[in-house]
């Protein structure tokens, strides 16, 4: 099973999938807050914090990954601050491309869950409040249901998105093999070396395995919740 | 548990100006689709900040805008029953039933069986609503609002999505909620049949502005409302108890004034009906007819007469304690010579009362 990939395939293979995994998970509070925040709340700076959240979707990735380096690394103002307070270094560290990924991964995730909550229907939670739910409850009960295939859509959309992404990670973590050397990384590094098309290809291959593999879970997962959330 | 409402509101091109007290019993808002029957409700809900306005429930204030109380709705302890019924789509009926309980845990309200029982939606728990008809989803959120333990429950038009025969059945339900948990109740209602069956009192509302208040016999019997009423809605509603059954199938009832024979079996002996009785099926006799099929000839006097529409005039009538209404021709008015004081005999036809127009429960006049 494990030796028709090298060691160092392996251990793209795995960091990526763990980099996914937490920048999936991490990023999917903000995420669903963000998306409530986008959908139903009108406050000063809603429209600025839409341009935000969408802007590493239209930045060059190169770019994102720039001003990662400039704010989280060692002597930008997040990056002293979590070093000073925290002892956490992002830069070239695997949970730098954690960072990257979720930064990367989260205009995709928020339209999904967005969406999701500009489907349900107020009236549904007018209701709760009638029978007593305060609006915490009211979300916690009524809403978060609803829009639970939106959230898991958005989660898968997400680790798609944290698996394929090469340019801000490798902008502000690079590419030293065994730490932050994800699959993309790694097959690019492939391509540079003479005779490394080999190892390359069987990295596209696996790529293409997970992102195949996720979007059929995904479909299959949410089409699951919804008929349950449809009430049949 | 007394309700007092006082609202004013300005939406563009409507204005709102209610005041109205609701006693014990169901109380009907009655009026027109865009009268603000809803706006009203609404309000009284906590789901519609008025500009100006002062509702208490039995002295707690809930919302008086003149010392800025507001209360959410969440906080008000008074239930909604919404015309779209509004069922969590993702819960069973048994968690929909559930869901207020979660909210109100510790008071002791009525027990989720008895609600169960007296809806009749015992066997639908486990299924979810999409798997519910129409009638059943009302029941349903009917029994929701109930279990979440309200001091006063809304209804704004359940029946109104219903057909016919639903109509009949959630009516039913409806007069047992009402007699038998002592609930209040202010529903919304453009239906004078639905006035008729369940209403105790009845607030009577046009253009954003409350028309009158009265009981539903009152309101039912005042030609003055005929034209929010329909000319063919007016009619009294009059208390009577099953005396017996006849072996040709009709059944005997007892007035105040008198035994009065309808077809067919209504309920069980002993039991208190209103029976409606309409102002066009109703003809006057100045001497006791002979040789007439109708079973019903009951001796009157004439209390009042008013010009209705057209060249009807409307006879207030007195059988006895109970008031009757008329609607006849100018020209029988004439030929007959009707004027106040005046004894004659009211021929009702029995078939003319149809089996909705009786209400079981008592009448309060």
């Amino acid at each position: 099973m494990t030796d028709w990939l090298s060691p160092d395939e392996w251990r793209a293979v795995a960091l990526s999938l763990r980099v996914s995994f937490w920048a999936t998970l991490v990023s999917l509070p903000f995420g669903v807050l963000a998306a409530y925040a986008l959908a139903r709340w009108s406050f000063w700076g809603r429209t600025a914090l839409n341009g935000l959240v969408h802007l590493p979707l239209i930045l060059p990735p190169v770019v994102t990954g720039y001003l990662l380096l400039l704010s989280f690394g060692r002597k930008g103002f997040f990056g002293q601050f979590l070093d000073q307070w925290f002892g956490i270094v992002l830069a070239f560290r695997w949970t730098g491309a954690v960072l990257a990924a979720a930064v990367m991964a989260f205009p995709l995730m928020v339209r999904a869950i967005r969406l999701a909550i500009e489907a349900v229907d107020q009236r549904l939670e007018q209701a709760a409040g009638t029978l007593g739910a305060s609006r915490l409850w009211v979300f916690v009960t009524v809403t978060l249901p609803l829009i639970l295939p939106g959230i898991i859509a958005g989660a898968i959309l997400a680790f798609a998105k944290a698996m394929g992404e090469f340019g801000a990670t490798i902008t502000f973590v690079s590419n030293i093999p065994g730490q932050t050397q994800t699959l993309p990384s790694a097959i690019y590094a492939f391509l540079q070396v003479p005779g490394g098309d080999d190892q390359a290809f069987r990295l596209v291959l696996v790529a293409v395995a997970v992102a195949m593999g996720a979007l059929i879970l995904s479909e299959w997962v949410s089409r699951a919740v919804a008929r349950r959330v449809a009430g049949q | 548990m007394t309700l007092t409402v006082s609202l004013q509101h300005r939406f563009a091109g409507f204005a709102l100006d209610v005041s109205f007290d609701a006693p014990p019993g169901v109380t009907v808002l009655f009026g027109r689709s865009g009268s603000g029957k809803s706006t009203v409700i609404n309000a009284v809900a906590g789901l519609l900040r008025t500009d100006k306005g002062r509702i208490t429930l039995d002295g707690r204030v809930v919302q008086d805008s003149a010392t800025g109380v507001f209360l959410p709705p969440h906080r008000r302890r008074i239930g909604y029953v919404f015309q779209d019924g509004r069922l969590f789509p993702h819960l069973t009926v048994r968690q929909n039933l559930s869901y207020g309980r979660w909210f109100s845990v510790g008071e002791s309200g009525v027990g989720f069986d008895r609600v169960v029982d007296l809806l009749g939606i015992g066997a639908l728990l486990e299924r979810r609503p999409g798997a519910l008809s129409g009638g059943e989803k009302s029941r349903v959120a009917i029994g929701r609002a109930i279990l979440a333990n309200p001091q006063l429950l809304l209804m704004d038009e359940p029946l109104a999505a219903l057909d016919e025969a639903r109509k009949a059945e959630i009516m039913t339900y409806l007069e047992r909620l009402r007699d038998e948990l002592r609930l209040p109740i202010l529903y919304v209602s453009h239906s004078v049949a639905e006035v008729a069956r369940l209403a105790t009192t009845v607030v009577v509302m046009d253009e954003g502005r409350c028309l009158t208040t009265g009981t539903a016999a009152e309101i039912l019997a005042d030609p003055s409302l005929a034209a929010i009423m329909g000319p063919r809605e007016l009619g009294a509603l009059i208390p009577a108890r099953v005396t017996g059954r006849e072996a040709d199938g009709m059944t005997r009832l007892e007035t105040a004034t008198g035994p009065i024979l309808l077809p067919g079996e209504i309920g069980p002996v002993g039991a208190s009906l209103r029976v409606r009785i309409m102002a066009h099926e109703v003809i006057l006799s100045r001497g006791r007819p002979d040789g007439l099929s109708a079973q019903n000839i009951l001796p009157a006097v004439v209390e009042r007469l008013q010009n209705g529409e057209g060249p009807s005039v409307m006879v207030s009538l007195k059988i006895g304690p109970d008031p009757i209404l008329a609607q006849v021709t100018r020209r029988a008015v004439i030929e007959l010579g009707l004027a106040p004081g005046q004894s004659v005999h009211v021929i009702l036809k029995s078939m003319a009362v149809a089996r909705d127009h009786i209400a079981t429960g008592s009448v309060q006049t």
